[in-house]
């Protein structure tokens, strides 16, 4: 069985679930392997995050998979690596799973190996693509801080593989509706070692990084704090984009370590990347250079940035934006 | 309590990673401590410092070459130095395997791992030592708090950031944030080298998986370069992204 772990907020399959959909339809249509889905969730407590969130999620799935499981239970919420881990473990054995695809998001990427070291099987972690090749399951990744692509083959099964968001297109629903069924999963007291006191979740109303389509990203360059509000906002409310920032950004306290894109931060592959004032150090490079489009402005016209855009815009910010605004506005 | 901090030998940043015929070309490439171990071994050193730790023990696993990243912590302050011989680009379910017995051995109740290495681009070696030696971890921990065997720990999530609470043992796995790594002084430096280090070899393990080719990520960019006053630069671009690009 190919086995798919659904992540889901206020009742809704988030994007990484229906990308894992179009990822485990042809790995299930090369093997002939089954397609399932698997939908974990806190219980008991009625609201968006629990019993009602769980149910909602399951039957959405269920027009995109022919099966879905479905694991409720307290300690699920908040999501931890422990428990998450248990429940992945329990139900890719119970259920046979050849292959268990994860999001590479920050739970995903924590989990992964987890999983895959108590099955015995193999972890393909953060690709951006996975097929069978004569019955291995092969994929390929970023490595040495995304300078060179490597081909990777799992050497043992079950294979944990961990997806990168955005990487492969979102599914489309099917005609039917699949079977919706319930999974106990035995939880143990050393699951819950670690006690969660407060969770602070970033700021709603901006666009998700992760799942941005376009980015607008800020740089040293800008030259303050008060600029980069200015001219990175500005431009992401303009373009319906998400907010990034560079290390240099945040260690210099403009902006929160949540925007930060690169090799501590986050990786992000939009159609459009917009670098205002941005370099283009190697560290930040490899969390951005897989993007569509990529549009730098910066003054300086040796910055690195520059070898890997397609448009190199050489002027100031500061100019370059408020023209730049006025014309995207004139397109509507 | 004995703290380990587990470090890897990668490329440095600025290095250029070749493919020949579908093979890594690391010829000329210099190899340094990982940025995100640093914050382990930083952090290691502050609460020996502060008296929660008396002892400090590096953990290196590679090539015999690795040694030289051991140094360099040693050099930052750390007691001791232990390198598990292995290939450098083994899987990280590997590494944490074979890694087990040296942290067992050191009796730690605390161990830092790096993040996010820069050799496989993998967060993966935290979780899975964490999971090989039967501890929790947290990941991408931005500040630690350690007291009486209890800890307390930032870190950060998918949608924000979270406070856990626990007990150790526990894996620690750095973000930046976490402690400002020192620079070792040149007396340190000569003082480092006097350390014990010592190698072991463990059995090798069966591959869970392994690397078949390398390419070349580099994407073919148009690199158009676009020039004039900023309005006209702006009306190109706009026209460029919309009929050439087609992404507005």
């Amino acid at each position: 069985m190919i086995l798919i772990v659904v992540e889901h907020a206020a009742g809704e399959p988030r994007r990484s679930a229906l990308e894992l959909v179009s990822v485990g339809r042809s790995l299930a249509q090369a093997s002939g392997a089954p397609l399932a889905a698997l939908v974990l969730a806190g219980a008991g407590t009625g609201g968006t995050g629990g019993a009602l969130g769980a149910e909602a999620v399951a039957e959405r799935m269920a027009s995109f998979v022919p099966d879905v499981h479905v694991v409720e239970h307290e300690v699920l919420e908040p999501p931890r690596a422990e428990t998450m881990t248990r429940a992945l473990a329990h139900a890719a054995t119970t259920l046979g799973a050849s292959v268990l695809l994860l999001p590479a998001s920050r739970l995903g990427l924590s989990c992964g190996p987890r999983v895959a070291l108590r099955l015995g099987g193999s972890l393909l972690e953060d690709v951006t693509s996975v097929a069978f090749e004569d019955g291995a399951v092969v994929a390929t990744r970023p490595a040495f801080l995304a300078r060179v692509s490597v081909t990777v083959v799992a050497e043992a099964e079950p294979v944990v593989v961990s997806v990168e968001l955005g990487a492969p297109p979102r599914a489309s629903p099917l005609g039917g509706a699949g079977g919706v069924h319930r999974l106990e999963v035995p939880f143990e007291a050393r699951d819950e070692r670690l006690q969660s006191l407060s969770r602070r979740a970033l700021a709603k109303e901006r666009v998700a990084l992760d799942e941005a389509e376009v980015v607008v990203c800020g740089g040293r360059g800008l030259g303050s704090a008060e600029a980069f509000e200015r001219h990175v906002l500005r431009l992401a409310e303009r373009l319906g984009a998400g907010v990034g920032a560079t290390r240099a950004v945040v260690d210099v306290g403009w902006r929160s370590y949540a925007e930060q894109i690169g090799q501590t931060g986050t990786t992000v592959a939009p159609r459009l990347f917009v670098a205002l004032g941005v370099s283009g150090a190697v560290q930040h490079v490899s969390g951005m250079n897989r993007s569509g489009v990529i549009v730098a402005v910066n003054t300086d016209a040796d910055a690195p940035i520059f070898r890997i855009s397609d448009y190199c815009v050489v002027g100031d910010v500061n100019e370059v934006v408020p023209a730049l605004d006025e014309a995207l506005a004139g397109i509507g | 309590m004995t703290i380990v901090t587990v470090v890897k030998q990668v490329p440095e940043a600025e290095a250029r990673v070749r493919v020949v015929d579908g093979a890594l070309d690391l010829a000329g490439v210099t190899f340094v401590l990982d940025g995100m171990d640093e914050y382990g071994v930083e952090q290691a050193l502050r609460l020996r410092e502060a008296g929660t730790a008396s002892e400090v023990v590096v953990l290196g696993y590679g090539p015999r070459e690795t040694e030289r990243a051991l140094r360099t912590a040693l050099a930052m302050g750390a007691d001791r130095a232990v390198l598990v011989v292995g290939d450098a680009f083994d899987d990280p379910l590997t590494v944490a395997l074979a890694l087990v017995e040296a942290v067992r051995e050191a009796a730690a109740e605390m161990v830092f791992v790096g993040g996010k290495h820069a050799d496989w681009d993998s967060a993966a070696l935290g979780p899975a030592l964490a999971e090989a030696l039967g501890w929790p971890h947290v990941d991408w921990t931005t500040a630690l708090r350690v007291e009486d065997g209890r800890f307390e720990a930032e870190h950060e999530i998918d949608d924000g950031s979270e406070t856990l609470r626990g007990s150790l043992p526990v894996v620690i796995t750095t973000q930046q944030g976490l402690a400002e790594p020192r620079y070792p002084t040149l007396p340190n430096i000569m003082k480092a080298n006097r350390k014990p280090l010592e190698e072991r070899s463990v059995e090798p393990r069966p591959k869970r998986s392994s690397a078949r080719s390398y390419a070349a990520l580099e994407r073919q960019r148009r690199r158009v370069v676009i020039e004039g006053d900023a309005r006209s630069a702006a009306d190109e671009l706009v026209r460029r992204l919309r009929d050439e690009a087609k992404v507005l």
